[in-house]
C-alpha cells in the first residue's frame, strides 16, 4: 500500500449522489394528519362499498334443491339406495317439482353443486395429462404417469382422457319442464348446454386430436375411455363442435375446484320465452341419477340462480367490507382519543420543561 | 503462494456447510413419492442461489488467482550453470542464487551475498512489510561480498547455511554459514525479506533461504479467524427455530392427513384410489409429512444468506466510496476489507484504542528545550506572559543557514541569538543532537538534505539541530560529517550504544577533529538522572523543574548529556565491547552490561521537549462516541503519564471528573484492594452480598453475562499492565471488569500486545457486547484480531495493523462516521431487511397451512409452482434489496448530530428474538387473511356471465396477487427513504409480476409445454373480475392498516428515547432547517501529568558500530579498502 507514487486525489472516490448516499428521496412520515384521515376515509369508503355489495348480493335470487337422496328427502332416495355399491351405478331417474309464484328474472343459470368432493386433493388434481387434452397425438397414446392408476386399462390400452379427474366426470343429467297452468302439459324448457365453459378453455386449451379421415372416432382409435365412463369421449355429445375433449361439460369438470364444496355451471336458460327468466308456474326437473356421492358423505344439489353486476350471490364480500369499514372507523376513533390524550400530556411535559 | 490466500478457506467452508444443508433440503422434491412440487420449483431457485454464490466466490478466487499468477509469473534472474538465466518466481527453490536489480521486489527470503555497493550494502524499502517508508540497509558478510558479481566465483560458492525453522519474527534471524571450513554468524541484517524492494543498489546477489509460505512475510500473515457477527449467530438460532416450527406444522398436517384419509379419503376411493403401496391412512401420513416439509421449506428462505451477503457487500462499498472518509494527504480512501461485519458497526459498545499513531499523529515537533538551565522556546506576549503559540506569531528566521529545513518552525528568537553568539553550552547541546542519533541522510540535490529517521522523535531532534546550524550532513562507516555553522567537521564515530526499550537511552562515542573522545547520550530523564556526575546536581534540579513544566504541556521529553573519555579507558572498553558483540550466548545482556560501564558520570547539557500532536478532531470524535454511549478505553504500551496526558487531551478524562483511580498493585491482593476501594467509591452497594449482581454471580458461575452497573458519578480508571497480569492470574477478572465497566474512561498502560488482546477477550466474554479495536501498529494486531471489529489506521507505524484489520482508514476521526453513519445505517437496514424477509416468507408459506384444512391435507400448494419458483427470486428480491441498500431513517447530518440514535443498535433492539416472534405472528396473521378473504370471495361465486370462477387456478391467482400486493405495501410502509431506485424496484417488481404472469399464462407458451404451463388463460379470465380486485383490496387493507395503527400507537404508548429524538428531527426537517450548531469542544489545555517518553525500538546502532555505514560513496578508495579489511578481520575473528 503505497500512496506516495500516485497523484494527489487519485484515489478519491467519485462525488456522485449514489456513492455518497445522497440520492434525492421522498421521505414520507406517518403523522397523525395522515394516519387518522386514512382510517376514517378507508372506513367510510368500505362501508359504502360494503352496503352496495351487500344489497346487490341480496337482490340475487337462488333456488336450491338437494337431490342426494338421503332417506326421506324426496323421490331421489330410491336412486340413492342403488348407488351404495362402488360399481358404476345403474341408470335411475328421479324428479324435483317446484313452483314459482312469480317470475324468476333472467337470465337464469342452472348449476349443480357437490359438497365434500375433494377436487383440490393434490393427488386428484395432478391426475391429468394436459398434453393429451391439448390434442397432441403422441400424448394421446402415451398418457402421463400422473394419470395412474387411470393411465392404461388392464388390457394395456391407453385411456383417453386419462386420469382421476376425467374418470370421475359428473354424469347426472337434468332436463327442465314447465307447466304454465295446473293441468296443462309440461313443456320442456330449452337448456343451452354450450357457452358454459371458459372461452379460453374450450377454444384454446382443450383440443381434439387431429381428425383421421374426417372422423373423430378414428382419431381416438387405440384408446379406451376411462373405466367409469359408459361411452367413449368422442360420443359425449352428438354436436361435432361439442364432443371429444372440447365437450363443455367435460371442460367445466376438468377445471377443478379450489374448495371441497363447489358449483359448476350446467346450462343457461335464455332461449325463446325464457330469455327474460322463468315465468311463474310449476316446474319439474328430470334428473338422471348416475353419480354416486353418498359413499363419501357428499351431497348433490341443483341450483337455479340469476346474477348481478358483480356475479352470483355471495354475501361474503359485502359483509366483510361492512365489518372492516366499521372496524376502521372504530380504530380511527381510538387512535384519535389516544393521540389527543398523549398530545396533551406531551404539551404539559414541554410546558414543565 | 500469495498474500491473498487467507480467509478463503474458512469462508468457503462456511458456504459449503450452507449449501449442504440446502442440498439435502432440495433433494427431497426429486423423490416422486413425496414430491409435492415440480422439480423446477426448487431446482431453479437453488441453481440461482448457487450460481450467485459461485460467481461471487469465482470473482474472489479469480482476483486471488490473478494476483497469485501475477506474483508467480514475475521473472527473476537466477544463476544457473555459471550463467544468468531468467526464470519465473514460482520456480525458485531454496539454495538458488538470485540476482536482483534496483527497484525490483525481493522474491523470497534471501541471504545477501554481494552487491554493487561498497561493503555489499543493499538498501531496501520495507513499506510492504511494516509500512515504514524510510530506507533500511542490509549488508553481506565480508567473505561473500568478495564474490561481487563474478559469476564463476558465485557459481562455485558452496557455502552451507544452517538456520532456524521458518517463523514470523520479522526482526530476528539466526543462522550459521559454513563456507570454506569456517563458520559465520548470520543475523537479520543479512537477510533480504520477501516483500522488500531494492533501492539505490544497482544489483545484488543472494542465496534463497526461505520460499513461498516459509517466508517471513507469509508467516506473518497469520491465521485470521473468520469473524461472524452476532446477527449471524442469531440467524442460525432462528433457522433452527424455524425448522422446529416447520417440523411441528408438518407433524400436525401429517396427523390431519391420517385422520382425513381415515374418515373421508377411504370412502372417496371410488374417485381417488389410494396408491398401491398405501395400506392404511397412517402409512400415507408419512410421505405427507415430507411433502409438507418441502412445501413449507420456503419458511427457511434459501436466498436469505445470499441476500445478506449482497447487502453487506453493498454497504461495504458505501464505506469505500465515502469521500468524507477519504484522506487527501495520504490519498487514501477508507477501505472495508471485510464485507461481512457491517451491521455490527451499528452495535459497538466498547472501543479499544491504541494511543500512538491512532489518537496522536505520531508526528514529533521540536517545541522547546532547556540548555544549561535556561529554557528556550517559550513565547511571551507583550505583557511578558507566557502564551500558547498563536497562528500569527512570527517564525524564527533561519535564512542564515542554507541547509535549514524550510518546514521547521520555531518561535523563540533568543535561542537563535544564543547560537549566533556562540554560547558554548548551546553549541555543545546542538552538536550532541547532531551526532547522537541513527538517522541517515540523503542528498539527492545539492543542499537539499533528506533525513531517514527510524523514530519521529529522532528526526525532530536532528532537524532542529540542523536548523540551528549544526547540520548532520552525511555519515560513513566511521565518520559523521557535521556542518557546524557553515564549517564542515568530520567526527570519527567510535561506537554507537544503541537504544532499547529497557535502556531508554542511546549514546555515541566520537573522536572529535581535536582528537578528544566524547560520549554523547540522550535518553529518558528518569534513567539519565541516575547516570549524571555528582557535580551537576544543581543543574539537574533546575532542568527537572523545566521538565516538569514541559510535561504539564504534554510534551515528550529527553535529557541530553555528554562525557569526555580518556583514550586508554575507551580502548579498554572497546575491547570488551567487541567481545560482547561476538558472543553467542546472552549477547544482548552482555552488551548492555558493557554499555552501562561507560554510560556513567555524564555531564548534563539540557533537555528537549517534543510535541506529540493529536490527530485532527480526536476530542470531538471521542465526545461524540461518548454521547452515543460507546465506551472508549485506551490501551497503550506507553507510560502511565503519557497515556493520561493524551486521555485528558482527547476528552476521555475530563477535569470535572469525580475521581480517578489508579491500579498499580504488584500482587493480586493489592490489586484486589485497589479495585474494591474504587468500586466502593463508585457504587458502595455493589460490594454488599445483597447486590443483585453478586447474587447472580454466586448462583450462575459459568456462562454469565455481567449486566450494566450504574455508578454514582463520572470516574476514570488507570490500570497498569503488570497489575493486569496479576489480576488475570489471580482470578480477579470479574472484579476488574466490573470496576472498569463502571468507569467512564479507562486507560490501560504498559500493555503488551498480548495483554491488549486479553482485555478485549475479557470484555467479549463477560459483557457479550460488540467490541471494536482500533490501532495502527504491529502491536495492535492481536487486539484487532481479537475484537469483533478491527479497525486499522494507515499510520506512521506501518501497515501491519491495516493488513489485519476489517476496516482501514487514515484518521481516527473517521471512526465516528464509520459507526454513527455507516454502522447505524447498515444495522438499521439489516434489521429492516431481516424483519421484512422473514415476514414475507411466513406470509407466503403459511397460506399452505390453512389450505391444508380444505384439501384433505394432501400437500396441495396454494400457488402456481412458477409463482413459488419466482417469489423469492424475482418478485420480492429487488424491493427488499432496494430497501436494504438505500434506506435511511435520518440522514448523516442528523446521525452525527444526535449520537443517541446509535443506542438501539447497542441493545440490539431492532432485530432480536422478540422481533422475530413479532414477524412470525404478523406473518401468521397475514397468511390467515390472505387465505380466508379470497376463499370467502370465491366460495360458490360466479362471473357476470354465469360461469364459475371458484376453480383452483383462479383461487391461486387471487391469493398470489393479493400476497404480492400485501408484501409490496408492507415494504412501502417500511421504506422511509424513497429514492428513484426504490420506486423503480418496488413498483417495478409489481408491474413485472403482471408481465411475467401474462407471459407464463399466455396461449403460446402453454400450448408449447402443456404439462409445464397449465394456467392457460387464467389471468385473462380472472383479473377482469371486480370481485377479485375487491378481494385484493380487502386483503391489503386488513393486512396493512393494523400495521399502520401499530406504528402510530407504539410511540404513544411505549415511547423510547429514540422516538422523541426522531420527533424533534422531523420537526426540524419540516420545513428543512439546519440543526443547531454544536458548540466546539474546548481543548483541555492544562494537564498536570508529565510525559517522559521515547518511541522507537532498536536503532541502526548495531549496523554502524559493526563497521558499516550508509552513505559509503564519500570515502576514498584507500579508506574503503582498509575499512573493508578491518571489517573482515573483525568478523572473521568472531
Amino acid at each position: 500500500m503505497t500512496w506516495s507514487a500516485t497523484a494527489r486525489g487519485a484515489h478519491q472516490p467519485d462525488n456522485t449522489a449514489f456513492t455518497q448516499q445522497r440520492l434525492p428521496a421522498w421521505q414520507p412520515l406517518l403523522s397523525a394528519s395522515i394516519a387518522l384521515p386514512l382510517f376514517f376515509c378507508a372506513g367510510l369508503a368500505f362501508i359504502g362499498l360494503g352496503l352496495g355489495l351487500f344489497y346487490s348480493s341480496n337482490g340475487i335470487k337462488e333456488l336450491e334443491y338437494d337431490y342426494t337422496g338421503n332417506p326421506g328427502t324426496g323421490n331421489c332416495s330410491v336412486c340413492a339406495l342403488a348407488d351404495q355399491g362402488r360399481a358404476p351405478p345403474i341408470r335411475c331417474s328421479c324428479a324435483w317439482y317446484f313452483s314459482l309464484p312469480e317470475l324468476f328474472p333472467g337470465p337464469v343459470y342452472l348449476y349443480y353443486e357437490l359438497t365434500n368432493f375433494y377436487q383440490n386433493n393434490r393427488r386428484y388434481g395432478v391426475s391429468r395429462d394436459d398434453s393429451q387434452l391439448s390434442g397432441l397425438p403422441s400424448a394421446l397414446r402415451h398418457p402421463a404417469n400422473e394419470c395412474a392408476p387411470y393411465q392404461r386399462r388392464a388390457t394395456g390400452l391407453p385411456i383417453a382422457p386419462c386420469g382421476a379427474i376425467a374418470n370421475s366426470l359428473f354424469n347426472d343429467t337434468f332436463s327442465l319442464w314447465h307447466q304454465r297452468r295446473p293441468g296443462e302439459p309440461y313443456v320442456e324448457v330449452p337448456l343451452e348446454r354450450t357457452g358454459i365453459a371458459w372461452w379460453t378453455d374450450c377454444h384454446v386449451k382443450f383440443r381434439n386430436p387431429p381428425l383421421v379421415n374426417g372422423s373423430l372416432a378414428l382419431a381416438f382409435r387405440g384408446t379406451a375411455p376411462p373405466p367409469n365412463w359408459h361411452r367413449p369421449v368422442y360420443e359425449l355429445s352428438p354436436d361435432p363442435n361439442n364432443t371429444g375433449f372440447i365437450n363443455q361439460d367435460f371442460v367445466v369438470w376438468m377445471r377443478t375446484a379450489a374448495l371441497p364444496t363447489f358449483r359448476k355451471l350446467y346450462a343457461r336458460i335464455r332461449q325463446g320465452n325464457y330469455s327474460a327468466g322463468l315465468p311463474r308456474g310449476a316446474y319439474r326437473v328430470n334428473i338422471t341419477y348416475n353419480y354416486p356421492v353418498r359413499a363419501f358423505g357428499g351431497h348433490k344439489r341443483i341450483v337455479f340462480s340469476n346474477i348481478s353486476w358483480m356475479g352470483g350471490k355471495n354475501p361474503f364480500l359485502g359483509i366483510a367490507y361492512l365489518v372492516v369499514g366499521s372496524l376502521c372507523i372504530l380504530m380511527g376513533f381510538v387512535m384519535l382519543v389516544v393521540y389527543i390524550r398523549y398530545q396533551d400530556q406531551n404539551d404539559e411535559e414541554e410546558d414543565e420543561e | 503462494m500469495s498474500l491473498f490466500e487467507r480467509q478463503g478457506g474458512e469462508q468457503e467452508r462456511y458456504l459449503q456447510a450452507n449449501n449442504r444443508k440446502l442440498n439435502t433440503m432440495f433433494g427431497y422434491p426429486l423423490i416422486p413419492q413425496i414430491s409435492s412440487l415440480a422439480w423446477y420449483t426448487t431446482v431453479i431457485p437453488l441453481m440461482v442461489v448457487l450460481s450467485i454464490t459461485a460467481v461471487k466466490d469465482a470473482i474472489d478466487d479469480m482476483e486471488r488467482h490473478q494476483n497469485d499468477n501475477q506474483v508467480n509469473n514475475r521473472s527473476v534472474m537466477v544463476l544457473m550453470n555459471g550463467r544468468i538465466k531468467e526464470d519465473k518466481w514460482m520456480n525458485i527453490q531454496v539454495g538458488d542464487i538470485l540476482k536482483l536489480r534496483n527497484n525490483q521486489p525481493v522474491t523470497a527470503d534471501i541471504l545477501l551475498l554481494s552487491s554493487s555497493e561498497p561493503y555489499s550494502l543493499t538498501y531496501i524499502e520495507t513499506a510492504e512489510l511494516d509500512g515504514e517508508t524510510n530506507l533500511k540497509v542490509k549488508h553481506a558478510l565480508p567473505v561473500t561480498s568478495n564474490l561481487e558479481d563474478n559469476l564463476e566465483l558465485l557459481s562455485a560458492f558452496d557455502g552451507k547455511v544452517t538456520c532456524e525453522s521458518p517463523n514470523n519474527k520479522l526482526d530476528k534471524f539466526t543462522g550459521i554459514l559454513t563456507y570454506k571450513g569456517k563458520n559465520y554468524i548470520l543475523d537479520h541484517e543479512k537477510l533480504l525479506l520477501r516483500g522488500c524492494i531494492i533501492r539505490n543498489t544497482d544489483w545484488c546477489f543472494g542465496l534463497v533461504i526461505y520460499t513461498g509460505p516459509d517466508t517471513k512475510l507469509m508467516q506473518n500473515c497469520g491465521k485470521t479467524t473468520f469473524k461472524r457477527t452476532h446477527l449471524d449467530h442469531l440467524l442460525n438460532i432462528l433457522v433452527v427455530w424455524i425448522f422446529l416450527f416447520l417440523g411441528g406444522m408438518c407433524f400436525i398436517l401429517a396427523i390431519g392427513h391420517g385422520i382425513w384419509e381415515n374418515k373421508k379419503g377411504y370412502y372417496f376411493q371410488n374417485y381417488l384410489p389410494w396408491k398401491e403401496y398405501v395400506p392404511s391412512s397412517a402409512v400415507s401420513a408419512i410421505p405427507i409429512f415430507w411433502s409438507y416439509f418441502i412445501i413449507l421449506n420456503t419458511m427457511v428462505p434459501i436466498s436469505l444468506y445470499v441476500s445478506v451477503e449482497i447487502i453487506r457487500l453493498g454497504n461495504s462499498c458505501y464505506i469505500n466510496w465515502d469521500r468524507k472518509m477519504f484522506y487527501a494527504p495520504h490519498n487514501s480512501p477508507a477501505h472495508a476489507r471485510t464485507t461481512t461485519l457491517n451491521e455490527e458497526l451499528g452495535q459497538v459498545k466498547y472501543v479499544f484504542s491504541d494511543k500512538t499513531g491512532t489518537l496522536t499523529q505520531n508526528i514529533m515537533v521540536f517545541n522547546k528545550c532547556s540548555i544549561n538551565g535556561i529554557v528556550y522556546g517559550r513565547v511571551y506576549d507583550k505583557k511578558g506572559m507566557k502564551v500558547e503559540v498563536p497562528e500569527e506569531t512570527e517564525k524564527v528566521d533561519f535564512s542564515y543557514n542554507k541547509l535549514a529545513d524550510p518546514k521547521f518552525s520555531f518561535y523563540d528568537e533568543t535561542l537563535v541569538e544564543a547560537v549566533k553568539k556562540g554560547d558554548h553550552w548551546v553549541h555543545l547541546f546542538f552538536l550532541s543532537l547532531s551526532l547522537c542519533h541513527t538517522v541517515m541522510s540523503e542528498e539527492k540535490v545539492e543542499g537539499n538534505l533528506v533525513y531517514q529517521a527510524q523514530s519521529p522523535d529522532e528526526g525532530a531532534l536532528v532537524t532542529a539541530a540542523r536548523n540551528f546550524g549544526f547540520v548532520f550532513h552525511y555519515r560513513t562507516s566511521e565518520t559523521i560529517a557535521v556542518v557546524e555553522m557553515g564549517e564542515t567537521k568530520v567526527y570519527q564515530l567510535l561506537a554507537i550504544l544503541d537504544f532499547s526499550n529497557v535502556r531508554k537511552r542511546m549514546s555515541v562515542i566520537v573522536r572529535t577533529p581535536e582528537n578528544r573522545v566524547m560520549l554523547f547520550c540522550k535518553g529518558a530523564d528518569t534513567i539519565l538522572c541516575q547516570l549524571l556526575h555528582p557535580s551537576c546536581i544543581s543543574l539537574r534540579d533546575v532542568t527537572m523543574e523545566h521538565l516538569d513544566d514541559f510535561a504539564i504541556e504534554g510534551l515528550r521529553t529527553l535529557m541530553v548529556a555528554y562525557r569526555e573519555l580518556d583514550n586508554s579507558f575507551f580502548q579498554a572498553w572497546s575491547k570488551k565491547h567487541n567481545e560482547a558483540c561476538l558472543s553467542l550466548e546472552n549477547r544482548e545482556d552482555k552488551i548492555s552490561n558493557v554499555y552501562e560501564e561507560i554510560e556513567k558520570d555524564l555531564m548534563l547539557l539540557g533537555a528537549t521537549a517534543i510535541e506529540d500532536k493529536l490527530q485532527d478532531g480526536v476530542p470531538e470524535t471521542v465526545a461524540t462516541l461518548n454521547k452515543a454511549q460507546i465506551k472508549m478505553w485506551i490501551l497503550t504500551g506507553d507510560k502511565q503519564e503519557t497515556a493520561m496526558n493524551i486521555a485528558y487531551a482527547c476528552n476521555i478524562f475530563e477535569e470535572e471528573m469525580d475521581g480517578i483511580f489508579i491500579v498499580e498493585g504488584k500482587n493480586d491482593e493489592v490489586v484486589l484492594q485497589e479495585l474494591r476501594s474504587a468500586r466502593d467509591k463508585m457504587k458502595p452497594e455493589s460490594l454488599l452480598e445483597s447486590d443483585p449482581i453478586n447474587i447472580y454471580l454466586t448462583t450462575k458461575p459459568q456462562m454469565l453475562r455481567i449486566p450494566e452497573e450504574v455508578p454514582n458519578g463520572n470516574y476514570g480508571l488507570i490500570i497498569n499492565g503488570y497489575s493486569l497480569a496479576y489480576a488475570l492470574e489471580g482470578n480477579l477478572e470479574l472484579e476488574l471488569l466490573r470496576t472498569a465497566c463502571m468507569c467512564k474512561g479507562v486507560i490501560w498502560c504498559r500493555m503488551t500486545p498480548l495483554q491488549k488482546a486479553q482485555v478485549v477477550e475479557l470484555v467479549k466474554r463477560y459483557k457479550k457486547v460488540v467490541t471494536l479495536a482500533i490501532g495502527d501498529g504491529a502491536n495492535d494486531v492481536s487486539m484487532i484480531k481479537a475484537a469483533h471489529i478491527g479497525v486499522g489506521i494507515h499510520g506512521q507505524e506501518g501497515t501491519q495493523a491495516m493488513l489485519n484489520s476489517d476496516y482501514a482508514f487514515s484518521q481516527f476521526r473517521y471512526l465516528q462516521r464509520l459507526l454513527l453513519v455507516h454502522g447505524r445505517w447498515s444495522y438499521n437496514r439489516m434489521c429492516k431487511f431481516l424483519s421484512y424477509f422473514f415476514y414475507k416468507n411466513f406470509a407466503f408459506t403459511l397460506v399452505h397451512f390453512w389450505y391444508a384444512f380444505f384439501n384433505g391435507f394432501s400437500a396441495q400448494t396454494v400457488y402456481d409452482t412458477w409463482f413459488i419458483t419466482f417469489y423469492n427470486l424475482v418478485y420480492t428480491s429487488l424491493p427488499v434489496l432496494g430497501l436494504s441498500l438505500f434506506d435511511q431513517d435520518v440522514n448523516e447530518t442528523w446521525s452525527l448530530h444526535f449520537p443517541e440514535l446509535y443506542k438501539p443498535g447497542q441493545h440490539n433492539l431492532y432485530f432480536n428474538k422478540k422481533e422475530f416472534v413479532k414477524c412470525l405472528v404478523h406473518g401468521i396473521y397475514s397468511s390467515f387473511v390472505l387465505f380466508f378473504i379470497p376463499m370467502g370471495t370465491i366460495y360458490n361465486s360466479v362471473r357476470i356471465d354465469g360461469k364459475d370462477i371458484s376453480d383452483y387456478q383462479s383461487f391461486s391467482l387471487i391469493v398470489q396477487t393479493s400476497l404480492l400486493f400485501v408484501v409490496t405495501m408492507q415494504i412501502a410502509l417500511e421504506t422511509t427513504y424513497w429514492t428513484m431506485i426504490n420506486h423503480i424496484f418496488t413498483w417495478g417488481s409489481l408491474i413485472f409480476y403482471f408481465c411475467i404472469l401474462f407471459f407464463l399464462y399466455s396461449d403460446d407458451l402453454c400450448l408449447m409445454f402443456p404439462s409445464v404451463f397449465q394456467y392457460l388463460g387464467v389471468a385473462r379470465n380472472t383479473l377482469i373480475l371486480p370481485q377479485m380486485w375487491l378481494s385484493i383490496v380487502l386483503s391489503m387493507v386488513l393486512c396493512i392498516l393494523p400495521v399502520i395503527g401499530y406504528q402510530f400507537l407504539k410511540p404513544l404508548f411505549w415511547p423510547v428515547n429514540v422516538d422523541k429524538i426522531m420527533d424533534r428531527i422531523h420537526y426540524w426537517m419540516n420545513p428543512p432547517v439546519l440543526p443547531p450548531t454544536q458548540t466546539k469542544l474546548k481543548h483541555a489545555s492544562s494537564h498536570r501529568h508529565s510525559a517522559y517518553a521515547f518511541s522507537h525500538v532498536w536503532g541502526f546502532g548495531a549496523l554502524i558500530t559493526s563497521g558499516k555505514t550508509l552513505n559509503a560513496k564519500r570515502p576514498s578508495a584507500k579508506v574503503r579498502r582498509s575499512q573493508q579489511k578491518e571489517a573482515i578481520d573483525l568478523l572473521s575473528n568472531g
